[in-house]
């Protein structure tokens, strides 16, 4: 069944953007990662300009991250206080980020510069994911959590002042890190266009040293906000949200993010991070693939401001 | 209908040769007159887009009254219609590898790109007018001009293709343009390799081509009656919202003798040209909108999927 996207100005398949939409959620769910570096490159793949997948990507994905946020926040694993403090950061962030896709878009290498940020941020996120929760794994086949923290044990980042307690998390730490941290995560969603949540989870995990389970759900409460903000900012200057074809994607993705959700639950934290380190590493790779191999079409067709005509 | 079309040029041929001389000497004195009205019609004024567009037909209707009858049995007489999208700036940019990346390296920018090209003829271009004179006219997807140097502003205004203005770029040679063209791209990016601007619009029509969205075909204008002929013409699914231009030209054993013209509104209708209407008119509330919706999915899904 084909449907008429106003926004897009395609008609496309119902049933594949639902199924899409609900294969994105079961991730987003599962690893409390918005899923925006997921929808983005597959609604390109699927014939939709990039500016719209860009910003249809970030609308989509608040309504998996307010579901998931949701059943972390029952369950009491939201640090309400860390997202905080994270998303003050990220606005500005977000701010210094859409300016520089504007700019860029401009110059043509929009494109490229996007790849190079998925490609180096994700195979090296995602290596580094993999080779620890490996490890992990193998340390702690008989007994543990599958944690990473070990008490005692502090890096230079517990060092700074302007400390701060976060009860939730059992942390006491600066704020200056937390702060730059979102900072980094709002400027890489506005350019890429994306939550941020691939870069969050592993960040406080590795630097922070929150424990897994709070970290999804602070994460997912991150997230809701900085996508509401890229949604807005893309409605209000380029224009490029299409609410039916959000829609489509929303319906497939809370369904598919309460099965991740409940099925999270059930592996352990390093198995968890071991997965996901795979899945940010695999499209890492092929990002980089696409960069290196000869393209089909030299040529692209955009308007002036960058936009695909 | 393609076989048809072939059996009509074979007895064209044979008219032709039969007729022989008699052509030549009587062509003198018809070069004069033009008395030829020429109109047409379009079957409708508006194409809405709806949720379940997926492309359209459009029949162009026109009449040729005051032919000459002799040179219309001999089929001396050619039309091409044509439906020209609003004409929007392009960049088309060039990939290159660059220490093993490929990256986009040269671009050109067109001022006025039509966004969707359809054409109908009598016969293939070449035969109906000579090149030199089809790129006056900017007729058929090769000679399409695409930049807008005789295009006076306004937008979807198909300035470019009318014949006064035609006339008037008789004497800018392709070899002159070409020559421009290389200037701007010297002046773009010094000392690059030698891609003219040809290649960039080449590739443009190259890939609309590939998307449907430029197409011609020979043989879909037809002769119903002596002054009566058809045009059916391939809209595309994405077929571009604005003030398209419906165009035919008419031709007299290759001299090009009239043309006639008719609007066509494209626009989107019902709930997909309220979204699009919201979107562009209230771009900030229908942003919230879109974050409130998204918001209501996800906290409606929660409580429909309630698994805890």
């Amino acid at each position: 069944m084909n449907l008429y996207l106003p926004i897009a100005e395609i008609s496309l398949n119902v049933f594949v953007l639902v199924g899409m939409g609900a294969a994105v959620g079961f991730i987003s769910g599962l690893f409390g990662v918005g899923g925006g570096f997921l929808i983005t490159p597959l609604l390109i793949f699927y014939n939709i300009p990039p500016a719209v997948a860009v910003a249809t990507g970030a609308n989509q994905v608040i309504a998996a991250s307010f579901s998931g946020a949701l059943a972390h926040y029952r369950r009491g694993t939201v640090d309400l206080r860390l997202g905080t403090v994270l998303l003050i950061g990220g606005l500005f962030g977000s701010l210094a980020g859409v300016l520089l896709f504007t700019m860029l878009r401009r110059l043509g290498q929009l494109d490229l510069v996007v790849s190079l940020l998925y490609v180096v941020f994700l195979g090296g996120i995602g290596g580094l994911m993999l080779v620890e929760s490996v490890q992990s794994i193998l340390r702690s086949r008989s007994q543990g959590t599958g944690e990473i923290r070990r008490p005692g044990q502090h890096s230079w980042v517990h060092g700074l002042p302007l400390k701060m307690r976060f009860h939730r998390s059992k942390l006491y730490v600066s704020i200056i890190p937390v702060l730059l941290l979102g900072f980094v995560i709002g400027l890489l969603a506005g350019i890429m266009g994306v939550g941020g949540g691939f870069i969050a989870v592993p960040a406080m995990i590795y630097l922070l040293r929150v424990p897994t389970s709070v970290v999804i759900g602070t994460s997912l409460f991150q997230i809701i906000f900085t996508a509401a903000a890229t949604t807005i900012l893309q409605a209000a200057t380029n224009r490029t949200v299409d609410v039916v074809l959000a829609f489509l994607l929303m319906l497939g993705g809370v369904i598919g993010a309460q099965f991740g959700t409940q099925a999270g639950r059930r592996l352990r934290g390093d198995q968890l991070r071991a997965l996901l380190a795979i899945l940010v590493l695999a499209v890492g790779l092929r990002l980089g693939y696409e960069l290196v191999v000869t393209p089909v079409e030299r040529f692209t067709i955009t308007l002036p401001t960058g936009e695909i005509g | 209908m393609v076989e048809r079309q072939r059996r009509r040029s074979f007895t064209l041929k044979g008219l032709a040769l039969a007729a022989g001389c008699l052509a030549l000497t009587a062509s003198t004195s018809f070069a004069q007159d033009g008395l030829e009205t020429f109109e047409i019609g379009l079957s409708t004024d508006t194409i809405s887009i709806s949720s379940d567009f997926t492309g359209a037909r459009l029949v162009v209707f026109g009449a040729l009254d005051n032919a000459d009858a002799k040179l219309l049995r001999q089929q001396r007489y050619d039309i091409v219609v044509v439906l020209v999208g609003p004409r929007s700036p392009a960049v088309v940019r060039e990939k290159e590898r660059t220490f093993g990346l490929w990256i986009n390296r040269g671009s050109e920018t067109f001022d006025a790109v039509p966004g969707s090209y359809a054409l109908a003829a009598t016969r293939p271009l070449a035969d109906v007018a000579r090149q030199e004179l089809r790129q006056r006219l900017s007729l058929g997807i090769a000679d399409l001009r695409l930049d807008g140097n005789a295009i006076a502003g306004a937008f979807g205004k198909p300035a470019p293709e009318t014949p006064e203005e035609a006339m008037g770029q008789v004497n800018v040679s392709l070899a002159e343009r070409r020559a421009k063209a290389a200037e701007d791209i010297g002046g773009k990016s010094a000392g690059r390799p030698a891609v003219t601007v040809d290649d960039y619009a080449e590739a443009l029509k190259r890939i609309r081509q590939a998307k449907g969205l430029y197409n011609q075909s020979v043989g879909a204008v037809q002769f119903v009656s002596p002054t009566l002929f058809r045009a059916d013409l391939h809209l595309p699914a994405d077929l571009p919202t604005g003030t398209h231009m419906a165009r035919a030209y008419l031709f007299r054993s290759g001299v090009f003798i009239r043309e006639s013209s008719e609007p066509l509104y494209v626009r989107k209708s019902g709930f997909e040209s309220y979204i699009d209407d919201m979107a562009t008119r209230h771009g900030v509330l229908y942003g919230i909108a879109a974050v409130l919706l998204a918001i209501f999915t996800g906290w409606f899904g929660r409580l429909v999927f309630k698994r805890d």
